[in-house]
């Protein structure tokens, strides 16, 4: 790498008198001061009154959704809780006798699942990982709790404020596909 | 107010001049408050944002549309402000030296509100001239404690024994000994001129005879640079210089010790302003208009002159503040080549040449 | 003494004669490989072509074949590409090519000459100079269509089934498999979570009939009460015979099977296998001593799993003892020093005990240890023993023997009480004597270890009797109940350490998971107690106590702790 002297231009009379630029910070700074105070062009987004549009794509936080008839998706993979990078997700199997699914043929559904809210770092390895599209990023990026305890997401909550999801019932049809065979009872 | 006619005039002086001095200081205090204020939201103005506008007590409710309007120009700001200064921890770090911790902020601020002391800042209510001190030497003893508020800053570099502060307030010291030569020396052609020091005396001269910024802009210009430097403002406020010196002087500083330097600025800059009212720009005396420029002969035209005098400070408290988010920091060694090789020669060349129109073309 | 200090690589064979090798070729790599291989019975059979391949590293992928069960052939995904020298059949003589090399005769379709053919390598025996292909693009076709002919109806349900994680079937699929599939029918559909037994659930679909389970339950277990139903695509397993499937041996085809479809009703739903942490570590139900895996997350034991150790149990283990872990995470454990009542610290409590023994007269003190301790703590009770002068045994526990792995001796370390000297040839001699002394009054402090002695012979009258019961345990019970000093210990799952089977194997033990509460490893505590009383020290770690054990007792001569072994050593009983 080889140096470059520039020559520094020689300043003016004028300019030495600094006139020039105090009057062209005068200028701007006039400029600036005038659009805010009398054409309201203020840039400052007043955030609880004023919200950000969130754009498409936004990772958000993390929730469990459910399908086209209101069923728990998720089947306690726990793929998530293995890909989380921030072990933010938790997930307790339903054992041997936990209470059945939602849908009838997909056998099993998480007894628990919790997001810690604190830990989470919206990465999206959640959503990428799961094979059920049973949770997903949403737009919340606001989320508000007095103790720590109350930033640690359960199930019910995560499937309360994540809504509804269709997309293809592949358990559903898979029954329905074993019934129309009519060849073991399922 | 009849029985103020019988006590003895010793007493009436005690009694007015506590009485101006419990006003002044608590317009000098709520002006400081303000001009935090001031400066937040000019400087939010300028760099197209809002500035403080949510403190809002809780009887603003019941005002409509001015209420609401109030909040949004943040008018309740100052206060919260001020309640958290108090309520703050004040931290004291262990490795600092106590005494001189705990002095310099108090150095630093007295010195700025005793400036205020010979201020004119009215022509007379009723009898009783409004200032605190009439002094004959007014600006030797403004510019004697003007002097003095350098040592707060030096103390508390001193007493912080830490890196920061302690090159804080070197570079303020320096700087502020520096100016305070150009300072004093663009004032002398205006007491050759008014032929007094005391302040109103000059601004009685300038009302007869018409501003001193017209008379003498040399010195104006030289008395307004230093004022920014003596006050460490933009574009000299190198002792702070956040991007350098983290807070300088005062980075070990919290709560109400802080709020004491903050305080201490502020009040510096009021002063700044009234003297260059009181000294260019006619005191409380408006021209072309006779009631304005003579002492009052009633209540109200009194209070018309404190007025006048206050738009005035104003002005100049807003042209300290704009300038602030106008122009960059200088250099150090700009900052003192300034003050060195220009100020003090042109103070100097202009002293001469007033001397000598004074000498040889009046009378 | 008949373990040596360092035992020799090669698994047991003193001396084998010299074996008798071939010649062949694996991927194109010359081998000497064994001319036989043991087949599931341990009886010399000639060497196949899949275990040649593994002598030369080469793992062929494949279902069905397991080394301890017998050879059925049927799930082809073994097939590999193969060639042989060929044969002048005239002189019988080899020919050669141009440099003098054997020319090889690949073998191919007799109707099709120029298609490879493959063979089931799990079942064809090698010839010399034969050569294997198992990465030939041949070889891999022929992978790649069996592992699509299984797909076809295979549910794809991996989220929800247990084996996900160690199933050969995806692993090989992400091996070999295709990402789509030229199957566009719908898939067959059979019985889902089918209940085949007290302990095992069958999926169906899940299926590829390889029959390991079948061959396992026929002719390792002896109950002969799986089968393969229906014709075709329809083909299912079932407890067809007797219409159970209940034998102690039935979660052994859970391991088995190399897809999901035998799982665990004890496992089921409970923990994915990838976060399970595998602990090599011992089953403490019975003297045989089967090496296991323990499977734990986080503090808590999911299961156990049988671990390979041939000169103890093979690959097997009894579903008793595989669901013998339950009572280690029981909520009741004892997590609590006390002492008289009082919850102390450990050390205020090793101190009072030590001191008290320390003043107790000679005689006045029994010792009743458990032949479920490690060998290291019986032999830290028997050195405190002697300088007591107290009388020592352990309670002996029988049950039924089976055919396969299960013992009559329910102690997992009889042998270690005995050549530690805590018990005699026959433990639960001096039980009796020991009443008689308390009962008498010449035995006034009584130390217990693992043991509910008031189910032995000694009444929690006579215990009331006594000035000092110190107790340590698991669990509690009606001796810890009355323990004047009790100290909650760890189960073999919490510690390390060694037992010794009732064939004289000295395995190990270890640590999986954290103790509760304040309990500790009885030795941790045990040599603090030691040193109090006898002033011996010169042990901090397992591995230092274990050395010292070996150099001051007679049958482990020779031993360290170091040259063990995963899969132990025998020593003389």
């Amino acid at each position: 790498m080889s140096t470059k002297v520039v020559a520094r231009a020689p300043l003016t009379f004028y300019e030495r008198t600094y006139l020039p630029t105090i009057l062209s910070g005068l200028k701007v700074t006039a400029k600036h001061f005038a659009d805010t105070v009398f054409r309201g062009k203020a840039v400052t987004m007043e955030y609880p009154e004023e919200r950000w549009v969130v754009p498409e794509g936004y990772r958000g936080a993390p929730y469990l959704v459910k399908d086209q008839e209101g069923a728990t998706k998720c089947v306690s993979c726990q793929l998530c809780e293995f890909v989380c990078p921030p072990k933010a997700i938790r997930i307790t199997p339903p054992g041997a006798d936990g209470a059945p699914a939602d849908r009838t043929n997909a056998e099993k559904m998480p007894k628990e699942f919790e997001i810690n809210m604190l830990r989470c770092i919206f990465c999206g390895m959640c959503q990428e990982v799961c094979p059920e599209e049973a949770i997903f990023l949403q737009k919340d990026y606001s989320l508000i709790g007095e103790t720590r305890a109350e930033m640690i997401f359960d199930k019910a909550k995560l499937l309360k404020l994540g809504g509804t999801h269709g997309g293809v019932q592949k358990w559903k049809h898979k029954l329905e596909e074993a019934k129309a065979q009519e060849v073991f009872p399922v | 107010m009849e029985f103020l006619q019988y006590l003895s005039p010793a007493t009436q002086f005690v009694l007015f001049s506590a009485l101006k001095i419990f006003a002044v200081f608590g317009v000098v205090m709520t002006a400081v408050a303000y001009a935090v204020l001031v400066e937040r939201k000019v400087s939010a103005w300028i760099q197209n944002r809002v500035g403080p506008n949510r403190t809002a007590p809780f009887f603003i409710n019941y005002l409509p549309v001015i209420g609401p309007f109030l909040v949004r120009l943040g008018i309740f700001q100052p206060m919260a402000d001020g309640l958290k200064f108090l309520l703050k921890e004040d931290f004291t770090p262990n490795y600092v030296r106590k005494v001189y911790f705990w002095i310099a902020p108090a150095i630093t601020v007295i010195p700025a509100l005793m400036t205020v002391a010979v201020i004119p800042f009215g022509s007379t209510l009723g009898t009783e001239k409004m200032v605190i001190a009439d002094l004959n030497v007014g600006i030797l003893y403004t510019f004697g404690i003007v002097s003095l508020g350098v040592y707060g800053i030096v103390l508390a570099g001193y007493g912080s024994n830490s890196k920061y502060p302690f090159l804080g307030s070197i570079r303020s010291s320096a700087q502020m000994i520096s100016y305070e030569i150009a300072m004093g020396m663009s004032v002398i052609p205006i007491f050759l001129l008014a032929g007094s020091l005391n302040l109103g005396d000059i601004i009685r001269y300038q009302a007869e005879h018409g501003w001193m910024i017209l008379k003498q802009p040399v010195a104006f210009v030289i008395f307004l640079i230093a004022a920014f430097a003596e006050t460490n403002r933009l574009p000299f406020d190198l002792p702070e210089s956040e991007s350098e010196l983290v807070g300088g002087y005062h980075t070990e500083y919290s709560s109400m010790k802080f709020a004491l330097f903050f305080l201490g600025e502020y009040a510096n800059m009021i002063a700044s302003s009234a003297m260059m009212v009181t000294l260019f720009c006619g005191g409380w005396t408006l021209p072309f208009v006779t009631a304005l420029s003579t002492p009052s002969s009633s209540i109200l035209i009194g209070l018309l002159h404190i007025g006048v005098f206050f738009a005035k400070m104003a002005l100049f408290m807003i042209l300290f503040i704009w300038v602030r988010w106008m122009l960059p920091r200088f250099r150090y060694d700009q900052l003192m080549d300034i003050g060195w090789r220009r100020f003090i020669p042109a103070a100097l060349i202009n002293i001469v040449v007033t001397a000598l129109v004074v000498a040889f073309l009046h009378d | 003494m008949s373990a040596p200090a360092i035992p020799a690589p090669a698994p047991a064979a003193p001396a084998p004669p010299p074996v008798e090798t071939l010649t062949v070729k694996v991927n194109g790599k010359t081998l000497q490989v064994p001319k036989t291989h043991p087949d599931w019975q341990g009886r010399p059979q000639p060497t196949t072509m899949l275990q040649a391949a593994r002598c030369g590293g080469v793992d062929i992928p494949h279902y069905c074949y397991h080394d301890k069960l017998p050879i059925a052939g049927n799930c082809r995904m073994c097939l590999v590409e193969f060639g042989t020298p060929m044969m002048d059949p005239a002189t019988r003589k080899p020919i050669l090519n141009e440099d003098g090399t054997p020319k090889i005769a690949k073998s191919v379709l007799p109707y099709e000459p120029g298609t490879p053919r493959g063979a089931i390598s799990c079942a064809t025996p090698i010839s010399p100079g034969m050569e294997i292909y198992a990465d030939s693009p041949a070889t891999k076709q022929m992978r790649e269509s069996v592992l699509e002919s299984l797909l076809i109806n295979h549910p794809l349900d991996c989220t929800i089934c247990d084996q996900a994680g160690e199933c050969k079937l995806q692993e090989y699929s992400v091996d070999h498999g295709q990402a789509g599939s030229h199957f566009v029918e719908a898939k067959v559909h059979k019985p889902k979570a089918v209940d085949l037994g007290p302990r095992i659930v069958l999926d169906d679909e899940r299926c590829i009939l390889c029959t390991r389970c079948i061959r396992f339950t026929k002719d390792i277990a002896g109950d002969d009460a799986l089968g393969i139903v229906n014709r075709g695509s329809y083909n299912t397993i079932s407890a067809f015979q007797t219409g159970k499937f209940d034998n102690n041996y039935t979660l052994n085809t859970v391991d088995l099977c190399p897809v999901g479809a035998l799982t665990s009703k004890d496992f089921r739903f409970k923990m994915r296998v990838w976060f399970l942490k595998e602990t090599k570590s011992l089953c403490t139900g019975c003297g045989t001593g089967c090496n296991i895996t323990i499977g734990s997350r986080e503090g808590t034991i999911h299961r156990f799993e049988p671990r390979d150790n041939d000169a103890v149990n093979g690959p097997w283990m009894c579903d008793t003892g595989r669901l013998n872990y339950k009572w280690i995470g029981r909520p009741d454990r004892l997590t609590e020093v006390r002492v008289n009542g009082q919850k102390v610290t450990w050390a205020t409590a090793i101190k009072d005990i030590g001191s008290r023994l320390t003043r107790a007269s000679s005689g006045s003190v029994a010792l009743i240890a458990s032949a479920r301790q490690t060998t290291e703590e019986l032999f830290l009770l028997k050195s405190l023993a002697t300088r007591l002068g107290a009388v020592t045994d352990s309670v002996p526990r029988e049950g039924e023997a089976d055919h396969l792995l299960v013992n009559a001796d329910r102690n997992p370390n009889t042998n270690g009480t005995r050549l530690t000297g805590i018990a005699f040839t026959e433990a639960g001699m001096q039980l009796p004597l020991i009443a008689a002394g308390i009962e008498a009054g010449t035995i006034r402090t009584l130390i217990v270890f693992g043991e509910d002695v008031t189910k032995h012979g000694i009444a929690p009258e006579l215990l009331a009797k006594l000035e000092m019961l110190v107790v340590s345990d698991i669990l509690p019970n009606a001796t810890t109940a009355l323990a004047t000093h009790l100290l909650p210990g760890a189960s073999h799952a919490e510690k390390r350490g060694t037992f010794i089977s009732v064939k004289g194997r000295l395995q190990k033990l270890t640590k999986a998971i954290e103790s509760p509460g304040d309990a500790r490893a009885e030795w941790e505590f045990l040599h603090e107690l030691v040193h109090d009383v006898t002033g011996r020290n010169g042990f901090t770690s397992i591995e230092g106590l274990f050395n010292l054990m070996a150099r001051e007792t007679p049958a482990f001569a020779g031993l360290e702790w170091a040259n063990i072994g995963d899969k132990g050593v025998d020593v003389k009983i």
